[in-house]
């Protein structure tokens, strides 16, 4: 099957609909959340209808089949990372993911691999989402050890030639993404992953940006912890993932504490079922993760690498047409290689917020902000940018629209 | 189009030439405000004499509406008293709550009436209240002295 976005887009029902009087909606908001098609939407509501129980309890029909498509979606996630399913944590989010193992670590004690103390330190970099550097800024705090960053270059690189100095022996953790949000600036691994672990550090990889977009092999990768989100990957929204090594989750402390994640209880004392349960404390949010399964069947049957070229293609185009207007200057590097399809940019004499005011009176969906990535928006001298972020249902109709929009935008100010 | 009802002219006619843009050398009192959701920043200086507004002048970064909004909200409370302010400022708050209902009380906005179509969009109404919620917070410091 050739891949073919006019296709796509009727497998999702939100494009059926107009924006603002009639317009047709040009979504270029996905870096945020995605759409959802109907084998989504279906999935979810199906266990609502047809199966609807609390899972990994009760001796009933409905229990078994519930617990059938909870761990069903779990073989998924599993294959779609390559990955075993045990390996496999749902979360509420990628957010929940990403805290999940800093207080994790947190509530680690003196002799396990994950215990921190002051002299340790942790490094992050500096075009970290907020929910990526937070978790590790607080933790810092909490155990005394030392928040170190990788610096961001001019072009929206990051500055690894002192990879030596930031990563120290002492660094006990290594927490970046994949894919910034803001930038659309890939970022190489292997020199990160070859450091971390020459100093037996773990690596935590945000790949909210690079799970939905591109084929990833967890194995491949090397890290050690991944995390992404479901509604990023076309899935329901209150569902995360959160990927680590067998050996790891094995020590890993739990994080919440509760139902269905302790192997004995006593009046003093308890001890923790294995993993993946033993991070999965409660009735999880069981409907949204049959529905992120059925979302990343969806992704692979039209196929990861296709997506990710029908992507760089139309970000190419985005990236060219943006280049020739003056006064548009692009936060992110400008040339396709180790990039996505986030394309952040701001105008000359245009804020942000007005130019996506603007282009949403033309059925245009952007976002405007500092992207939940205050530092970096500091470091690169911007207090706002525009950003329109890609995805496969994307066409180049909707590039057009953009560009034209942001043309018009232009003289549209001008006035008064 | 609906959008010329939230770009008026006068809007963006303050936003290229604001008045009372650029901080007075002395003030009783500053404040520094923050739209949490997109970054725009304003700092405010007050300066009261025999319980009028002598001086209120500002700085600030951010989008059309919110540095017109306060562009004009400086012009129409310098000089007043407080107590003349607040009622200004109160008169402002109900036409941005109004979901487009109001047209505004041109006898005590003057040009600020143009912000009538921002109350229409929801996420715009904390941009044209960012400069009179640095204000309020001014005025309650100045009194607290």
């Amino acid at each position: 099957m050739t891949f073919n976005a006019t296709q796509i887009r009727e497998d999702f029902p939100i494009f059926e609909r107009t924006i603002r009087e009639g317009k047709r909606l040009v979504y270029l908001d996905s870096g945020a959340t995605s759409q959802k098609p109907n084998v989504v939407i279906e999935a979810e509501s199906n266990f609502y209808r047809l199966h609807n129980a609390a899972v990994h309890r009760g001796a009933h029909q409905l229990a078994e089949e519930a617990t059938d498509a909870y761990e069903g979606a779990r073989g998924i996630v599993a294959q779609f990372l390559g990955a075993a399913s045990d390996e496999i944590i749902f979360t509420k989010s990628a957010t929940e993911s990403l805290n999940l193992l800093a207080y994790a670590f947190g509530n680690a004690y003196s002799g396990n691999r994950f215990h921190l103390q002051p002299g340790d330190r942790i490094v992050v970099t500096e075009m970290e989402h907020h929910a990526n550097l937070i978790p590790w800024q607080e933790l810092a705090k909490r155990t005394g050890a030392e928040l170190a960053w990788f610096s961001v270059d001019e072009s929206g690189r990051l500055d690894l030639s002192d990879i030596d100095s930031v990563i120290t022996v002492k660094t006990k953790v290594v927490a970046l993404t994949h894919q910034s949000n803001v930038l659309g600036t890939i970022n190489p691994l292997d020199a990160i992953v070859a450091r971390a672990h020459e100093v037996g550090a773990i690596v935590i990889l945000d790949a909210c940006q690079s799970v939905p977009h591109m084929p990833i092999d967890v194995k491949g990768l090397g890290v050690d912890f991944l995390a992404f989100s479901g509604h990023k990957s076309l899935g329901p929204t209150g569902v995360g993932i959160l990927w680590g090594r067998s050996e790891l989750l094995n020590e890993l402390p739990p994080f919440l504490y509760g139902g269905s994640m302790i192997e004995t209880v006593t009046m003093t004392n308890s001890t923790w079922a294995s993993a993946p349960r033993k991070f999965e404390a409660g009735v999880p949010n069981m409907a949204q993760a049959v529905g992120l399964g059925a979302a990343l069947e969806y992704l692979q049957k039209i196929g990861l690498p296709d997506i990710h070229v029908h992507e760089m293609a139309l970000t190419e185009q985005l990236i060219n047409g943006l280049q020739e207007m003056s006064g548009v200057r692009i936060i992110g590097p400008a040339d396709l290689t180790m990039r996505g399809g986030v394309v952040s940019f701001t105008m000359a004499n245009i804020h942000p917020h007005d130019l996506g005011q603007f282009l949403d009176a033309q059925g245009i969906a952007v976002r405007t902000g500092h992207h939940c990535a205050w530092p970096l928006n500091r470091k690169l001298g911007v207090v706002a940018t525009t950003r329109a972020s890609i995805y496969l249902y994307n066409d180049e109709a909707d590039i057009d629209a953009l560009l034209t929009g942001v043309a018009a935008a232009s003289k549209y100010f001008a006035r008064g | 189009m609906q959008l010329d009802n939230l770009y008026q002219e006068v809007i963006l006619d303050h936003y290229k030439h604001p008045e009372h843009k650029g901080l007075s050398p002395q003030k009783d009192v500053q404040v520094h405000h923050v739209n949490l959701s997109c970054g725009d920043e304003i700092t405010l200086n007050l300066t009261l004499h025999g319980g009028r507004i002598a001086d209120l002048s500002w700085e600030g970064i951010g989008c059309a509406i919110s540095m017109a909004s306060v562009s004009m909200m400086a012009g129409l409370l310098n000089g007043k008293t407080l107590d003349e302010a607040a009622l200004i400022m109160d008169s402002f708050l109900s036409l941005m709550q109004s979901k487009g209902t109001q047209k505004g009380d041109e006898g005590v906005l003057e040009d600020a009436v143009a912000f009538a179509g921002v109350s229409k969009y929801p996420a715009r109404i904390k941009c044209a209240l960012l400069g009179w919620m640095a204000f309020k917070d001014a005025a309650m410091q100045v009194q607290g002295r």
